[in-house]
């Protein structure tokens, strides 16, 4: 800790010295790997930092994205990852690849600012537009443009000796640092879409123990693991600095993943909002990124008998015809969890509209319905076919 | 910072707590309660014990628990509440990953979710912990009040649980369980044991539920449950209007259930009190009277039937009066006329018809009733309730009786 504090009031200093100069520069410190403990600062681990008109990375820290992302109140996210130099993850075809000690993920969840509001208020954008948000052309390598982001929060994933640690921090009001949070916050802001509409909700930031409840994949064994890193996740085009690249051969080209033989035949999961793309394959990547990583069979959601994950069968495990397990008042009145061609009369599209807890699902990590993804999923219903006759 | 700066900055402040569903703020001792709280369940270790005192505490997001080995103990079910009324972020009151964990002596209520949820753990005792819902019987209740799932070696003793919108004590997927002494009111199902293998329920009281003490199997889970032990209960007057949402498994149990097994085999049901009942005091029945049934969604393997149930020595009184639904009180008026009753026990009729010799099912696999004059209606469910009968010679059997339960840690 002694180190890192030394650090943090040294490059304190040279913020102060530069502030008139607008921006302070790339951080000299290379990244801090803390072995053990909780630092108090984001800035501590010198992965991603407010530089003044920044949210800066690293060196060796490399953002990516995922073909269909966790709906987050309509956050956007600027995910990135570094490892020790000469370490490299394991690729794995199916699960989370195998990362070495001292990979250091974060997750920074903010917003652009709401069109026509000041910079310190409450109104975020709700927009699927990223453009803005890039302090360069290149997505995310030059991190993010201080002036047009609200930065909530940054989530560090940090792989141990004995495993994966989860970290929530918390951006003060002034944007400059973020602070541990342990036990997690919650944040009144309002979204406004593009038309104007606005939405209040609170933000809800985890606590350690809910970053497990999402992260714990494996209820026996108990380790938190990572949930994008996954190659069917990773496998897509990123606009790098220095010009788009798939992921999985940037990261290999980098020394970051070692036994991925070549992208083309890796798993590739659809971007949930691309048209062009299936159907079903839109809705099960949804579904998969969304709702997997508890309905598993290993997952927390095993006492439902309902698996969500890219590899269940389209069958009653999936939810067709199935009569829900323990879901209590969240059937809406529904005695399946999808009844083909009938959304309406379907459990799971009840759950995702719902923003109230005990109904909805996900049951964390948002409070918020998630228009666009309902949509989906309720089109994906319409489409299949079947019924669920209860007299046959 | 005190209530009234607080109100000063909502006056201040537009649209502050202006949105419908803007939940209340906590108060600044409730906030820095919650905080410690929380903390104290991050920094648990095996051996810790953490104390809630005496008041009410309000929190708005759930407690979360993974480590083994932790006791957290009240000053009180009626001394130290938690209470979850504004919570914003859950669904759960308290939601717990342990093994060899002990709760006791304190109240959960208002949770938007489950009070208090026990996943997959290994030796688990909660005691004298009420769960409750503050507002009455409501569909927008917490599902479940305690709630142990996929869980083995569980004891819950001298507990409550009223007014959950689902099952007050909800044992699912679990294994060798003991239920005593607890008080379940108001809620739709008092106390469920489902797909739980050796459970031992005994010296409950069950009143003011849609159904009192209930015993279950669904399909699809890996685990179907058998050896189940219901005996020395009160399960009376649970006539309270089914409140849970269509769908949910309990939402078919009709009002004025006193004890009810579903497609679970091996029950063994003695020595209760069990009366007043409007529908039954006792049904026997199959998951094909739920009408839930369908070939895609439910596993061929699943095994409908409840097989193997013993029912002797138990004290039936009124009841099966005023039975819940259309087809039941048709049912019931053509039979025994408008002022007459059920008998006791009510079967739905639903057989393994592959399993019968000589029209009986195997002796193992038999319904055995040897209560007194106690007397089994035979509802003829799968004929539509065409042929029901009261039927004196078939339940005229014995089964063997089942262990009882011990558990390591009690």
């Amino acid at each position: 800790m002694g180190s890192s504090k030394v650090a943090r009031a040294w490059r304190l200093i040279v913020c102060a010295g530069a502030l008139a100069l607008a921006a302070c520069s790339r951080s000299a410190q290379p990244v801090h790997f803390f072995a053990a403990g909780r630092p108090a600062h984001l800035s501590d681990w010198q992965v991603v930092y407010a530089d003044g008109s920044n949210l800066a990375l690293n060196a060796g820290v490399i953002p990516y994205d995922l073909n269909t992302p966790l709906f987050s109140d309509y956050a956007h996210k600027l995910r990135t990852i570094w490892m020790p130099r000469g370490t490299s993850a394991k690729f794995d075809p199916d699960g989370s690849f195998d990362f070495p000690v001292g990979t250091i993920i974060s997750k920074t969840f903010y917003y652009p600012i709401a069109k026509g509001t000041a910079r310190d208020s409450k109104a975020v954008a709700r927009t699927y537009d990223q453009s803005t948000d890039f302090s360069d052309k290149a997505q995310g390598e030059r991190g993010l443009k201080l002036a047009k982001v609200h930065l909530v929060e940054t989530r560090i994933l940090v792989r141990r000796e004995g495993g994966w640690e989860a970290l929530p921090y918390v951006w003060n009001a002034a944007q400059t640092e973020a602070v541990l949070a342990r036990t997690g916050d919650a944040k009144p802001l309002e979204l406004v879409a593009d038309d104007g509409t606005k939405e209040a909700f609170t933000y809800v930031v985890p606590n350690e123990n809910q970053c497990a409840g999402c992260h714990v994949v494996d209820l026996k064994t108990k380790q938190i693991a990572p949930i994008g890193t996954k190659a069917r996740h990773l496998n897509r085009e990123y606009p790098y600095a220095a010009g788009t690249e798939n992921q999985l051969l940037h990261w290999t080209k980098l020394g970051y993943l070692s036994g991925m033989a070549d992208p083309a035949t890796a798993a590739k999961n659809a971007d949930w909002r691309d048209v062009a793309q299936p159907l079903d394959d839109r809705a099960r990547a949804y579904l998969d990124i969304n709702c997997g990583h508890c309905h598993n069979a290993k997952g927390p959601a095993n006492t439902t008998a309902l698996d969500l994950t890219i590899f269940a069968a389209a069958d009653r495990f999936l939810g067709m015809c199935k009569p829900p397990v323990a879901a209590g008042r969240g059937t809406g009145d529904h005695f399946f969890d999808i009844v083909p061609g009938n959304p309406q009369e379907s459990i799971l599209p009840y759950r995702m509209r719902s923003s109230e807890p005990g109904v909805m699902m996900p049951e964390q990590g948002r409070t918020t319905t998630h228009v666009e993804g309902v949509v989906l999923i309720e089109r994906w219903i319409s489409a299949l076919r079947g019924n669920c006759d209860t007299t046959s | 910072m005190g209530k009234v700066a607080i109100a000063i900055l909502c006056a201040l402040a537009a649209g502050c707590g202006g949105g419908g569903t803007a939940p209340q703020a906590l108060s600044a001792d409730d906030a820095a309660y919650q905080q410690k709280l929380q903390e104290q369940l991050l920094d648990a270790k095996p051996g810790s014990v953490i104390e809630i005192p005496a008041g009410r505490h309000a929190l708005d997001r759930v407690l979360t628990l993974r480590a083994n080995g932790v006791t957290i103990r009240g000053a009180g079910s009626d001394k130290s509440i938690l209470s979850f009324k504004n919570e914003i972020s859950g669904p759960e009151g308290m939601l717990v990953y342990a093994n060899d964990f002990t709760i006791e002596h304190l109240a959960i209520e208002d949770s938007k979710g489950d009070g208090l949820k026990v996943n997959d753990g290994e030796n688990i005792t909660i005691r004298d912990v009420r769960v409750e819902w503050t507002g009455g019987p409501k569909t927008t209740n917490g599902a479940y009040g305690i709630y142990p799932v996929k869980s083995k070696n569980v004891l819950i003793e001298d507990s409550a649980s009223i007014g959950a919108s689902d099952a007050g004590i909800y044992v699912g997927q679990s294994q060798n369980v003991i239920v005593r002494r607890n008080r379940a009111e108001k809620n739709v199902a008092g106390i469920e044991i489902e797909n739980t293998i050796d459970a031992d329920v005994y010296e409950n009281t069950a009143t003011g539920n849609t159904g009192g003490i209930l015993v279950f199997n669904m399909p699809n889970l890996p685990q179907p449950g058998q050896s189940t032990r219901v005996f020395n209960n009160k399960s009376f007057d649970n006539n309270l209007a089914n409140f849970a949402a269509k769908g949910a498994a309990v939402a078919s149990v009709p009002a004025g259930s006193g004890v009810v097994v579903n497609s679970n085999p091996k029950v063994e049901i003695f020595d209760n009190d069990i009366a007043g009942n409007h529908t039954a005091n006792l049904i026997i029945s199959s998951y094909f009277s739920t009408n839930y049934y369908n070939t895609q969604g439910v596993d061929p393997k699943y095994d409908p039937y409840p097989r193997g149930i013993f029912v002797y020595g138990n004290r039936f009184k009124g009841g099966g009066d005023s039975p819940d639904g259309l087809e039941l009180k048709t049912l019931k008026v053509a039979m025994f006329g408008i002022n007459g009753h059920f008998p006791d026990v009510l079967w739905d009729g639903y057989v393994d018809t592959k399993s019968l010799v000589n029209g009986l099912p195997p002796p193992a696999e038999r319904i055995c009733v040897q209560n007194g004059d106690a007397e089994v209606l035979n509802a003829d469910g799968p004929n539509k309730y065409k042929n029901p009968k009261i039927d004196k010679t078939s339940f005229q059997c014995e089964l063997p009786k089942l262990a009882a339960v011990e558990l390591p840690h009690s």
